[in-house]
C-alpha cells in the first residue's frame, strides 16, 4: 500500500496491517522493523516502514475521564479532536495542542508535539502522566516519570522507536469557555516581532505568522497573535448562556490537487502581502472560537492538495535564545535571496525544556513550507547549514529528507538515542523509513 | 426520543460506530454479543465519550431457541434495535464444505432474522419501536464470487421487507441498510475502491439519520444504489457469462 506523510512526499510502498487487539498487535510486532502509525499527520516518512507499518487507529477507545482532576485515560489511536468533543462540554481542553486536532494521542506523544503555549506549559510531555508501551516481545510496560523513567523519557519525542504506544493518561486544562481572546499585533520587521514575543512571555498563547517573502527593511514582518482562554463572562452575549458550546464551522474539502505552477513565488508573495495587510487592519482584541483559533486549516480537509501531486517540504528548526535573532535574520535572507517563497511561515518563542530527545529548547522556532521543487530541495541544505551554524536543531515530525550527518551534527542526543535503542533491543525491532535514513 | 438502543453483534466495526453515533445523541446503549464480558473497553469508551449508560449482554445469534430468553433478560425493552450480525465467510470453502456454508447462511439469515422477529412482536405489542437490519448489496443479485453470503443476505433483506410491511400499521418502523463496501475487519485485505468504500462512522451516522427520518431502505453511499440498479438490470443470459 502506498503511504505518504501529510507533505505527500516521499511516497513509500509499505506493508500495512491494522490490528484490532493486543494479541494481534503482538504478532505483528514480532515480524520486526515495526513502526506505529496514527492519523498520518507527520509530514515526512516517520510513520512509515516499508516492511511493517502498523495502523493504530482501531485502538481508539477512551477508557475513563475524571471530571474533578481532568485526567483522561485513552487508547493511543484516539484523536485529539475526539478528546475535545468529549471533554470541552465538561469544561476541559487539551493542555498542549499543535496546529491540527486530527492527530492521535500516540502521535502526539511520539513527536512530543508543542503548541502556542510552549513558553508557559512546555511540550506535550507536560500533560502526560503515564504511557503503556508494547515492546518487541509483546510485553507491555507502564512508564512514567517515576516508573521506568528512562523509557518514558525516550518515548516522548522518540518518534515511535521505543515501542508501540497502547494507552496513556493525560491531564487536561480547565476552561470556562470554548472561546479565545486574541490580540493581533503587527510587527514591521523581525526585530519588532521578537520584541513583542519577549514583552508577552506572560501570555498563555503566542505565535506569529511571518511573511518570508518580504525583503529589505520589511524582512520578517509579522502578525503576532497573543491569546487567552476567555472567561465565561467574556464570551459574546449571544453565546454566554452556553459558553462551552461553539457553533460548528462549515467544513470543506480541497477538491483536487492544484497544478504545480499554481503556487509559485509570485502568487505566494501576493498571498503573504494580502494576509499581512488584512491582518494589520484587524489589529486589536477579538474573541475567536477554539476551532478557528487553534486549527484554522482543519476546516479545509486535504488542504495539502494545495501543493499539487508533487507534495511539499516542511522545514522547522529551533535556535537557542541568545542566537535566535541573528539566526532568523540569516534564514530569512537566505530564503528571500533564493527567490523561493514559503507559503505559510510560523515563528514561535519556546520556553526552557531539557528532555532526552524532544525537539523544543528555549529559543525561537521557525516553521516553513515549500512546494517540492528542485529549487526548494536545493534550498533546504542551505537552511540546514544556517541553523547548524547558529546552534539550532530540527523537528523530526516535519522532516522528510534530512541526511543523517546533519542530524548528528545538530543533535548529539541522536547518537545516544541510537545507542540506547541498540542496547535495549529496540533496534531494529522498531524502525521507520525516517529512522533508517537518520540512523537512529 | 432518546430511548435505549440495542446493538446485536456489537463487536463488529460497524456496530461500534453505530453505537457511538446513537450514544452521541444521548441514547443509552445495550451491547449484545458472544463473550460480552470482553466488551468492557467499548462500554468504557461510550460512557467516557458521551456520558450515557451502557450495559453488556451475552447473546449468540445462532442459539435461536434462546432468543426469547435473551430478550426477557434485557433490563428494558429497547426503543431501537440494530442488527450488525453477519459473517462474510469464504465462497470457495462454502461450495465444498456444507458446515461452512451452513454457518454463513445461519449467521447472515437465520440468526438475525429470528431475533428481529422476536423483537418485532414485542415492539408491536408495545406499539412503537424501530428495527434496523444491516443487510448487504450482495443480496441484491447472486454472483459467483459470493452467492452463499449473498443469498443469505437476500433472505434477510426479504424478511426485513416483509416485517416492514406487516408492522407499518402497528407503529413499528423497519430500516434496511445496504452498506456497500465498508472499511472494516471484514474487508481487510480486499482491494476496495476508495470512492465506493465507506468508513464505519459514515454507516453509523447514516443509520441514525435513517431512523430519525423514518427511511425504509438506505444505501450508505448513494452510488451503490446506481451500481446495484445496473447490475440487477443486466439480462440473465448476459449476466451469467460475466464475472462481476
Amino acid at each position: 500500500m502506498k503511504l505518504t506523510g501529510w507533505g505527500n512526499v516521499p511516497v513509500l510502498d509499505c506493508n500495512v496491517s491494522a490490528p484490532r487487539s493486543e494479541a494481534e498487535l503482538k504478532a505483528v510486532i514480532a515480524r520486526g522493523h515495526a513502526i506505529a502509525r496514527g492519523n498520518g499527520r507527520s509530514y515526512g516518512d516517520s510513520a512509515a516502514s516499508r516492511s511493517n507499518t502498523i495502523d493504530m487507529r482501531n485502538f481508539d477507545r477512551m477508557i475513563s475521564f475524571d471530571e474533578e482532576t481532568g485526567v483522561l485515560v485513552a487508547e493511543a489511536g484516539v484523536l485529539l479532536a475526539d478528546v475535545i468533543s468529549a471533554c470541552l462540554p465538561r469544561g476541559w481542553f487539551p493542555m498542549v495542542t499543535p496546529g491540527t486536532k486530527l492527530i492521535t494521542l500516540g502521535g502526539a506523544i511520539a513527536a512530543d508535539v508543542h503548541g502556542k503555549n510552549h513558553h508557559i506549559d512546555g511540550s506535550f510531555r507536560a500533560c502526560v502522566d503515564w504511557i503503556d508501551l508494547m515492546g518487541p516481545g509483546g510485553e507491555v510496560t507502564r512508564c512514567s516519570a517515576g516508573e521506568s523513567p528512562e523509557l518514558f523519557g525516550w518515548t516522548l519525542g522518540g518518534m515511535g522507536l521505543t515501542g508501540v504506544i497502547l494507552r496513556c493518561a493525560i491531564r487536561l486544562r480547565r476552561v470556562e469557555s470554548g472561546w479565545i481572546r486574541q490580540q493581533m499585533i503587527p510587527a514591521r520587521d523581525l526585530d519588532a516581532a521578537i520584541e513583542i514575543f519577549e514583552d508577552n512571555l506572560g501570555a498563555t498563547y503566542s505565535v506569529a505568522w511571518i511573511d518570508c517573502t518580504a525583503t529589505g527593511d520589511r524582512l520578517g514582518r509579522s502578525l503576532v497573535m497573543v491569546g487567552e482562554h476567555a472567561r465565561a463572562t467574556q464570551v459574546a452575549p449571544q453565546h454566554r448562556h452556553r459558553p462551552l458550546h461553539v457553533p460548528a464551522r462549515p467544513r470543506r474539502t480541497f477538491p483536487f490537487p492544484l497544478p504545480g505552477f499554481a503556487l509559485n513565488p509570485l502568487t505566494v508573495r501576493a498571498f503573504n502581502a494580502l494576509y499581512y495587510w488584512n491582518g494589520k487592519r484587524q489589529t486589536g482584541i477579538s474573541t475567536v472560537d477554539w476551532d478557528s483559533y487553534f486549527y484554522p486549516l482543519d476546516s479545509i480537509a486535504k488542504w495539502n492538495r494545495l501543493y499539487g501531486r508533487r507534495g511539499f517540504l516542511q522545514f522547522q528548526c529551533v535556535l537557542p535564545l541568545e542566537r535566535g535573532a541573528p539566526g532568523l535574520h540569516a534564514l530569512m535572507e537566505a530564503i528571500a535571496g533564493s527567490g523561493q517563497a514559503s507559503f505559510l511561515s510560523v515563528l514561535k518563542r519556546f520556553g526552557p525544556q531539557d528532555s532526552p530527545i524532544s525537539f523544543p529548547m528555549e529559543g525561537y522556532t521557525l516553521a516553513l513550507d515549500f512546494p517540492n521543487t528542485r529549487k526548494t530541495r536545493d534550498l533546504m541544505p542551505r537552511l540546514d547549514a544556517i541553523a547548524l551554524a547558529h546552534g539550532g536543531r530540527f523537528y523530526l515530525a516535519k522532516d522528510a529528507r534530512m541526511p543523517a550527518p546533519t542530524l548528528a551534527r545538530a543533535d548529539p542526543r541522536a547518537a545516544a538515542f541510537a545507542a540506547w535503542r541498540r542496547e535495549s533491543g529496540l533496534a531494529p525491532a522498531f524502525s521507520s523509513s525516517q529512522s533508517e535514513r537518520l540512523k537512529l | 426520543m432518546t430511548g435505549p438502543v440495542l446493538i446485536l453483534g456489537a463487536r463488529s466495526d460497524i456496530a461500534r460506530a453505530t453505537a457511538r453515533a446513537f450514544a452521541a445523541e444521548g441514547h443509552p446503549i445495550q451491547l449484545a454479543a458472544r463473550h460480552a464480558e470482553n466488551l468492557g473497553t467499548d462500554r468504557d469508551d461510550l460512557q467516557t465519550r458521551y456520558g450515557v449508560e451502557v450495559s453488556l449482554h451475552d447473546f449468540d445469534a445462532l442459539e435461536v431457541r434462546q432468543h426469547e430468553t435473551f430478550v426477557d433478560g434485557l433490563p428494558v425493552l429497547p426503543e431501537i434495535v440494530v442488527s450488525a450480525i453477519g459473517v462474510l465467510g469464504d465462497q470457495t470453502e462454502n461450495e465444498d464444505d456444507v458446515e461452512a456454508a451452513l454457518g454463513v447462511i445461519r449467521a447472515n439469515f437465520e440468526g438475525p432474522a429470528l431475533i428481529l422477529g422476536v423483537l418485532a412482536n414485542r415492539f408491536a405489542t408495545r406499539g412503537s419501536g424501530t428495527i434496523v437490519g444491516i443487510s448487504s448489496v450482495a443480496g441484491d443479485r447472486g454472483r459467483a464470487s459470493n452467492y452463499v453470503y449473498g443469498s443469505a443476505k437476500a433472505g434477510f433483506t426479504a424478511f426485513l421487507s416483509g416485517l416492514r410491511n406487516r408492522l407499518a400499521k402497528q407503529g413499528v418502523h423497519v430500516v434496511t441498510v445496504q452498506p456497500g463496501f465498508v472499511n472494516t475487519a471484514m474487508t481487510a485485505g480486499m482491494d476496495t475502491p476508495g470512492a465506493v468504500t465507506a468508513e464505519p462512522s459514515e454507516v453509523g451516522e447514516a443509520i441514525v439519520n435513517a431512523v430519525k427520518k423514518g427511511r425504509n431502505v438506505i444505501y450508505v453511499r448513494r452510488i451503490w444504489w446506481l451500481v446495484m440498479s445496473i447490475i440487477c438490470a443486466i439480462p440473465e443470459a448476459i449476466f451469467k457469462k460475466t464475472s462481476i
